[in-house]
């Protein structure tokens, strides 16, 4: 298995360094795919993480000036190896004003992902910081449990409010309750819910507008107005916000009443879904 | 002429007027001058700098006035960092390290309480136009007063201990490698590195490259390997370089980057001076009015660096740093883990070669053991020492030269970080 790849241009390295700081704040490790076309994210929803999975793509030709890999197998031309998300974001962190940057799996001692940055100095010559990544390659008869998810067809699909606006809303829901119902409808309302013994506390939004549904069939019976709910720990819905430092292109938010949200959002060229189960 | 009697006063003058207490015999507090500085402008933020500097290394600042200035030293606790700084009479406004015929004050406060009067530098840059430090042989107060802007004055009273001059044995002449280079050119080195790394790993690789690496002391136990970050500075970096090619040092990260800051803030060049692995390390900065000295004791050879009580103690090879310092060239050749995942089936412990200790905490192999009841063989596992003790320190003492004896045990394989795959592809 082999993978090589370098980025010149700063805005992608900007870029790529922003997206690997919102994995780590949603992923503490997490596995990295590297395909011939692509790159994920992937989190799956094992007990560990509480239920809560995600999946981040992004296309490798919208960073990489250059990208070679050869994955496992000609039929299986993947590779998929775990990482701790955070030394990547901080591996990243010092190429901010970098000339170029190079990754590459290699194997040191150990397996690693080393990312060499190519660092602009003082003086005339240059500097390099390489950051030797420790990973896991994951075997091939556990790739199943990592494919993308399966998203159901949900009951109401609306655009998020501004993230920060629900991210503040949110942390101070979180010292009155530790769950929390996140309801819309299809008239471009959402709420978020609170309610314990002493108190209710209801945050309405709205004009958020919804996307045309990809299936009409239900849609037509329900009422605009009927609120689809989800009742989900607040801690999780919490950590998803505030991995979104910068504000998304898009944003929408898909209930499955009782049993999931799933939200989804475009950062630019890259896609990021987070499913968060409900509360049992 | 005989010795003095005890709380004679010498000398005529104000403090002949000293009442003498009956009774008691307080032979050096009677001796004992006024110390008193005057520090103004940008220099009290240097001063301030330079406390919070020492605050990084130890818990207790060494206060001594001198003839040839102001000096502020500290030790760590294990006694394996040392810092002092010398501030020249020139910085001062005022300075009198202790009035005519008296002896030299010496006094040890509580780096808290000394850094507390400093701790804002934002503060001490706009408001403070004056430092006053005194100390009054009589009392038993350091007083502190800062005179800030509208008239305000604030007074730190700050109590002491005598103590005994503290003294490093060191030589920087006697280090045959020196490195000088901007301590900007270091700062920015140091970047990459994540602030809370212990310890880092400073060593001359081919073609005269300077190269520091993050040095982790592996737990076998541990199935969480940490990140290696290294970079690479090349020789026009430096002032001065002075070294062989492969001499290397491991030191306290977090202890330099206290001396490091300094420097930088004041804009100066930083000196390395070192020797062999195991000998102590020296950090020097000087300019006209001040000089800095950080000795760092660094990690030897054969010794390995643990504080926990009855941890894993293993033989940690001096990081060889040529094997990287070469730069890669852009093919495939060290990136094919298959190979890699072939071998992990047949690896066996290569660093068996290591002498077994005495004692050994390894949950790896064991010494053989005689067969015998099993109460037997939980004696065998003994810690290696009372619990109880103090921890052994594993960095050579400064101050005492003494070599703790080196423990370690043979290096298990690598712990497996794939499961087999299945099949050949």
């Amino acid at each position: 298995m082999k993978f090589r790849g370098k980025i010149v241009d700063g805005a992608c390295l900007n870029h790529f360094t922003r997206i690997s700081n919102m994995i780590a704040k949603l992923a503490k490790t997490c596995t990295l795919r590297i395909s011939p076309d692509k790159l994920n994210f992937i989190l799956c929803d094992k007990l560990a993480n509480g239920g809560v999975s995600m999946w981040c793509e992004l296309e490798q030709e919208n960073f990489f000036s250059e990208f070679q890999m050869e994955g496992f197998s000609a039929e299986n031309n993947e590779i998929y190896l775990e990482l701790t998300s955070e030394n990547l974001s901080r591996a990243l962190k010092t190429a901010q004003n970098a000339r170029a940057l190079k990754i590459k799996l290699t194997n040191k001692h150990f397996p690693c992902l080393t990312v060499s940055v190519e660092l602009f100095s003082m003086s005339s010559s240059t500097r390099i910081a390489t950051h030797d990544i420790p990973i896991k390659v994951i075997p091939r008869k556990l790739w199943k449990d990592l494919q993308e998810p399966m998203v159901p067809d949900p009951d109401v699909s609306i655009y998020l409010p501004v993230l920060k606006t629900m991210k503040s809303v949110v942390e101070k829901m979180k010292n009155i309750s530790s769950h929390l119902v996140i309801e819309a409808n299809r008239d471009g309302e959402l709420n978020l819910k609170i309610e314990t013994e002493l108190v209710c506390v209801t945050t309405h939004f709205k004009d958020l507008g919804n996307p045309p549904l990809a299936s009409e069939s239900t849609s037509q019976d329900r009422n605009p107005e009927h609120m689809a709910e989800v009742h989900i720990d607040i801690r999780k819905l919490l950590q998803f916000l505030a991995g979104q430092q910068v504000n998304p292109t898009k944003a929408l938010c898909n209930i499955v009443t009782n049993k999931m949200v799933h939200f989804h959002l475009l950062h630019e060229d890259v896609s990021l879904q987070y499913f968060i189960p409900a509360l049992s | 002429m005989g010795a003095e009697p005890a709380g004679a006063v010498r000398g005529k003058g104000p403090r002949a007027r000293r009442p003498r207490r009956a009774g008691q015999c307080w032979p050096w507090f009677g001796r004992r001058g006024s110390m008193k500085c005057l520090v103004t402008g940008s220099n009290v933020k240097v001063l301030g700098k330079a406390v919070h500097s020492l605050s990084r290394i130890g818990d207790e600042l060494y206060l001594e006035p001198l003839e040839d200035g102001l000096s502020l030293r500290t030790v760590n606790s294990s006694r394996s960092a040392y810092a002092c700084f010398l501030f020249a009479p020139l910085f001062f406004q005022q300075y009198q390290a202790t009035t005519p015929g008296q002896d030299l004050l010496r006094c040890k406060i509580l780096m808290k309480s000394f850094l507390s009067v400093f701790r804002s530098l934002v503060m001490l840059e706009k408001t403070v136009e004056k430092c006053c430090i005194s100390l009054n042989g009589q009392s038993s107060r350091l007083v502190v007063q800062l005179h800030c802007k509208f008239g305000v004055r604030k007074t730190h009273n700050l109590s002491f201990q005598d103590c005994e001059s503290l003294q490093a044995v060191f030589d920087p002449a006697l280090c045959p490698h020196v490195l000088r280079a901007p301590a900007r050119v270091l700062g920015e080195a140091v970047l990459p590195f994540p602030p809370a790394l212990a310890e880092v790993t400073l060593g001359i690789g081919r073609g005269c490259r300077v190269i520091l690496r993050s040095y982790h002391e592996e737990d076998a136990d541990s199935t969480v390997r940490a990140m290696v970050t290294e970079v690479c500075l090349g020789e026009e970096d430096f002032q001065q370089l002075q070294a062989q090619e492969g001499a290397a040092i491991t030191f306290c990260l977090k202890e330099f980057r206290g001396l490091l800051s300094f420097a930088e803030s004041a804009n100066l060049n930083l000196c390395i001076h070192f020797d062999a692995p195991g000998r102590p390390a020296i950090f020097t900065v000087k300019d006209s009015l001040l000089d800095g000295h950080f000795v760092l004791a660094t990690l030897s050879e054969t010794d390995s660096y643990s504080q926990d009580l009855g941890s894993l103690e293993r033989h940690r090879p001096v990081p060889q740093l040529q094997a990287h310092s070469t730069p890669h060239p852009d093919d495939f050749a060290n990136d094919d883990i298959d190979s890699y995942m072939i071998a992990m089936e047949t690896t066996i412990g290569n660093e068996g070669s290591r002498a077994l200790p005495s004692i050994s905490l390894s949950p790896g192999p064991q010494p053989p053991q005689s067969p015998g009841s099993p109460s037997e063989e939980e004696d065998e596992a003994e810690p290696s020492t009372v619990p109880g003790t103090p921890p052994p320190k594993k960095f050579r003492s400064l101050f005492f030269g003494s070599i703790l004896a080196p423990v370690g045990s043979p290096q298990g394989p690598s712990p497996v970080l794939a499961e087999d795959s299945e099949g050949e592809g």
